[in-house]
């Protein structure tokens, strides 16, 4: 093969990148890898139905990381040259206590990752400003003709392209390129001096035409009209331990929160989390199986490779009931002597890798979404979902319904205001006694927080009834 | 070397050449911001070093006006090419967009002209050993006072400073500096009965070194909060009295800057909209944002569009008097910017908050909870559940469960629920106890009744 391509775009020959990675690959360093990333950030957004504000950012730099035992040395630099490498080298090894000097680090083999998952041309991601604008103005009709009561509509159209490149001390010099997109719409209604808000949103590693395809642009403006309208009817939650039943597609947060964050390896290791003694133990209701999936194509938590290089895989975390296994980045693989699943990721250059999620769903089961809805005679059903936070060491875990129904004997009622939703990691999957066959992933706008790090991923989940679970509404 | 432009000193006239590049290139007004610093952290686990991060960065915003339109760039790469393409494009992107007739730099004669020094900069440095060593000092102290602390998330110490650079067409130019200084811990207790594990963390933020909480206060704050959530269990669902520790006040306080930020009430997005010289609050219940404070953690000499900052009174004895604004928001409102802008580099600016806090009152944390046959008092909250169209409020709590007017046991897993018109009228009792550990911070807020869900 050839010359790596990013090799050029970050102006550096290999003989440069093996130099640095060799500086840092001292005596006592167990793994070392550099992390090269360039990235054009774009938005454009809309408000009182102007377009009037447009940006665009571009960063670039370096990260260079050694770890040896369960010590990492990190350092970064925004500058490109021989020196800031060498300079970045040095700090990052200083926790090897090891003698300076060049080591030899093995010929890496050229390689792209084994497949493309998000195949856009650059000329594809780089959108003519004006057809941004025009989508956005029509968003905004679409919104306002949904109902007179929409009195303002938000709309922002974010998108990211992002080049990397791994050059790591196992042997690997590799190159990506990430296109991240994503447009948001948010709709304020008012009746009777009564204000509401409804959003929608979606994207993924997609190009421009993705919002085109069945006019999904519409569709999102359309969507949040019609939860800020419904929210205007809407009556207050209840309070207190009932079944709810959760619709499919991004109430799938309930796995990211009640379970994924408490299945990453760092946690397990250190063993902080509430998962850390039940590898093999029973976590869930055996209509559960749970997967965290890298590999799908053009989805917002997708990756070719994981920012460590190694290619991202499907994991199953919990399969019918059982947890099965952890997801990892290199370090904490080889400190807990288990399998690299491809899930070492980093919100930029200036980040340490972390084990993260990528799209995390559960596997459709069998029965129709009516007839779990039909089995409840009070309880909530919950569509829509805004954030969601967990306590990974005592396993409580918290997401907030923005779409929510009361069901009353069986039948889906009246709406209800927003309300946050608690149980415990370990035992809330347990309660889950009835899976749909309607397994839908999220449309794209989730963005993950852990350890002031953000990172793009999915969820994904069928209609399913959780027995019991606390509603924080305000009525008894 | 001609092509770098990145000495530190040299950043006042980069941003002035940058200004009347963008001129020439036909911005009618424009505004640049240039941000550098410097980074260490250190982080220790069971007594050892886990990881090591140092670096310096640099970042470069600039905002252009072509009439009335408007765009904002921003860039890591300061060679001249990289800078001149930069000032092209913020040119072009700007033509792209519509006229928005209030926008445009604040009027010249509103800039800040002193630039107080407001004491933001230590230039202490500590070398690497020193990090180290407070940072296993302050987990050595969590991790030594009682035995039922088993592991630990580890100890962090890091230290940064940076340097601000602002300038405008109209000819303002400002600069400062600051620096922070930071320690954390994160121990874990286990319940030796059940097994069961509780997570908490204390930690200390200054902008001068000689300032901070030592290690062992810090440590031992740790593993007091730590140890005393062993047990936690649920409690039934009911409207109780509700006490908000003084961390846990602060976020209700960081909920109120949200709702006044000039951005979502233009938009209609606030549930304060509306309701300027109104009555929010009980008579006893002030509220500042003073972005003044000589060492504060949120003080600057000018705000994000070179304003002076300012001492504004948010709430006076219960009513809403002012709201947080920049020039944009403001002129929206038909009001003057407070000198709030807050600009990350890159983006236009925002409305923020310099140092916001409730005022504090006179009883202490003790007298309050006193006051409470039944009721819960609330240590930490989790999840997203406000909407801040409505002030509807819902949120995962933890704290402990009173029982004639003592702390009788820990409780978990329950939430909070109300609106927060509701919650800011119902504050019954403000705590003496007003710590800046941030921008944002409140004594302990006894508030009368909150539906809270348990079993």
């Amino acid at each position: 093969m050839g010359e790596l391509v990013q090799l050029t775009s970050f102006g550096l020959t290999e003989g440069e990148v093996l130099g640095a990675l060799g500086r840092v690959k001292v005596r006592d360093v167990d793994y070392a890898d550099l992390y090269f990333e360039s990235c054009v950030s774009e938005s454009v957004s809309m408000e009182e139905s102007l377009v009037k504000r447009a940006a665009k950012s571009v960063s670039q730099g370096v990260g260079v990381r050694a770890t040896a035992g369960e010590k990492t040395g990190f350092a970064y630099s925004d500058e490109l040259t021989k020196k800031d490498l060498e300079l970045a080298a040095d700090t990052a090894r200083y926790i090897a206590n090891s003698p300076s000097g060049t080591h030899a680090v093995p010929v890496p083999v050229h390689h792209r990752p084994t497949r493309d998952l998000y195949p856009i041309e650059r000329a594809q991601a780089e959108v003519a400003t004006a057809d941004r604008v025009s989508l956005l103005n029509a968003i905004d009709a679409e919104a306002r003709r949904y109902d007179p009561r929409i009195k303002n509509v938000m709309a922002s159209l974010n998108t990211e392209y992002k080049v990397v490149m791994v050059a790591t001390s196992d042997g690997t010099l590799i190159g990506d390129v990430q296109p991240l997109s994503r447009l948001q719409v948010t709709c304020i209604a008012e009746e009777n001096g009564q204000r509401q808000a409804g959003s929608f949103g979606g994207g993924g590693r997609v190009g421009f035409e993705f919002y085109h395809e069945g006019d999904r642009y519409l569709r999102y403006a359309r969507e949040a009209a019609r939860e800020a309208i419904l929210n205007l009817t809407a009556v207050e939650a209840p309070a207190g331990v009932m079944p709810v039943v959760l619709g499919g597609g991004w109430p799938g947060i309930l796995l990211h929160e009640a379970i994924g964050h408490g299945l990453e390896a760092d946690f397990n290791r250190k063993k902080t989390s509430a998962f850390s003694h039940l590898l093999g133990k029973r976590v869930a209701s055996d209509v559960c199986t749970i997967v965290d999936d890298g590999t799908l194509p053009g989805r917002r938590g997708s990756l070719n490779m994981d920012d460590e290089g190694t290619p991202t895989g499907r994991t199953v975390l919990i399969e019918q009931g059982i947890l099965r296994g952890y997801i990892t980045d290199k370090l904490n693989a080889r400190l807990m002597g288990i399998p690299v699943t491809g899930n070492g990721r980093r919100e930029s250059y200036q980040s340490v890798v972390l084990p993260r999620m990528t799209n995390t769903f559960m596997l459709a089961g069998t029965l129709d979404p009516e007839e779990i809805i039909r089995s409840v005679d009070r309880g909530l059903y919950a569509v829509s979902f805004g954030g969601g936070q967990v306590d990974i060491t005592n396993g409580k875990f918290v997401f907030s319904a923005s779409e929510a129904y009361l069901i009353e004997g069986g039948k889906v009622t009246r709406p209800v205001k927003g309300a946050t939703l608690i149980g415990s990691g370990p035992e809330i999957l347990t309660k889950v006694s009835m899976v749909g066959h309607d397994l839908k992933l999220d449309e794209g706008i989730g963005t993950c927080g852990k350890e002031g790090q953000s990172v793009p991923v999915g969820v994904g989940l069928p209609t399913i009834r959780i027995d019991e679970i606390t509603v924080g509404g305000t009525q008894r | 070397m001609s092509q770098q432009l990145q000495q530190r000193d040299g950043y006042s006239q980069l941003a002035m050449d940058l200004l009347a590049k963008a001129k020439r290139g036909g911005a009618t007004e424009a505004d640049i911001i240039i941000a550098d610093g410097e980074t260490f952290s250190v982080q220790v686990r069971l007594g050892a070093v886990d990881r090591l991060t140092k670096a310096r960065e640099k970042h470069l915003g600039l905002r252009v006006f072509v009439g009335k339109r408007s765009a904002s760039t921003s860039t890591s790469d300061f060679t001249a090419d990289s800078l001149n393409q930069l000032v092209a494009q913020t040119y072009i992107l700007a033509k792209a967009v519509v006229e928005d007739q209030v926008s445009g730099l604040p009027a010249a004669d509103q800039l800040a002209g002193a630039k107080p020094d407001l004491d933001l900069y230590d230039p202490t440095r500590l070398n690497t050993e020193q990090q180290i060593e407070l940072a296993k000092r302050v987990e050595a102290a969590a991790m030594s006072t009682d035995e039922r602390v088993t592991n630990s998330e580890g100890g962090d110490f890091d230290s940064s400073s940076g340097r601000v650079v602002l300038g405008n067409s109209h000819g303002f130019l400002g600069e400062y500096q600051s620096s922070s200084f930071s320690m954390s811990v994160s121990p874990v207790a286990t319940d030796p009965e059940t097994g069961a594990m509780q997570r908490d963390s204390w930690y200390a933020v200054q902008r001068k070194f000689a300032k901070l909480d030592s290690p062992e206060a810090v440590g031992l704050e740790a593993a007091r909060r730590t140890v005393r959530k062993l047990g936690a269990k649920k409690v039934a669902t009911q409207r109780v009295p509700v006490v908000f520790d003084s961390e846990t006040a602060g976020s209700l306080m960081g909920n109120l800057c949200s709702a006044v930020s000039g951005y979502s009430l233009y938009k209609g997005a606030s549930f304060l909209a509306g309701q300027l010289d109104k009555s929010l609050a009980p008579e006893y219940v002030t509220v500042y944002d003073d972005g003044r404070v000589v060492g504060g953690l949120g003080s600057r000499p000018f705000d994000g569009e070179g304003l002076p900052t300012r001492k504004t009174t948010v709430v006076e004895r219960g009513i809403l008097k002012s709201y947080l604004l920049d020039t944009y928001s403001g002129r929206k409102l038909g009001l003057a910017s407070t000198g709030n802008a807050s600009r990350s580099v890159g983006e236009n600016p925002s409305v923020g908050p310099t140092n916001f806090y409730l005022a504090p009152g006179t009883k202490t944390a003790q007298d309050i909870i006193k006051t409470v046959k039944q009721g819960l008092y609330v240590t930490d909250l989790i999840g997203f559940g406000i909407n801040m169209v409505t002030g509807d409020y819902s949120r995962g709590a933890a704290g402990f469960w009173i029982e004639g007017g003592e702390l009788a046991y820990p409780v978990e897993e329950i939430t909070i629920a109300g609106n927060l018109k509701d919650m800011f009228a119902g504050i019954e009792m403000i705590g003496s106890d007003l710590v800046f550990r941030g921008r944002i911070a409140s004594p302990t807020v006894k508030i009368a009744e909150m539906m809270l869900a348990g079993s």
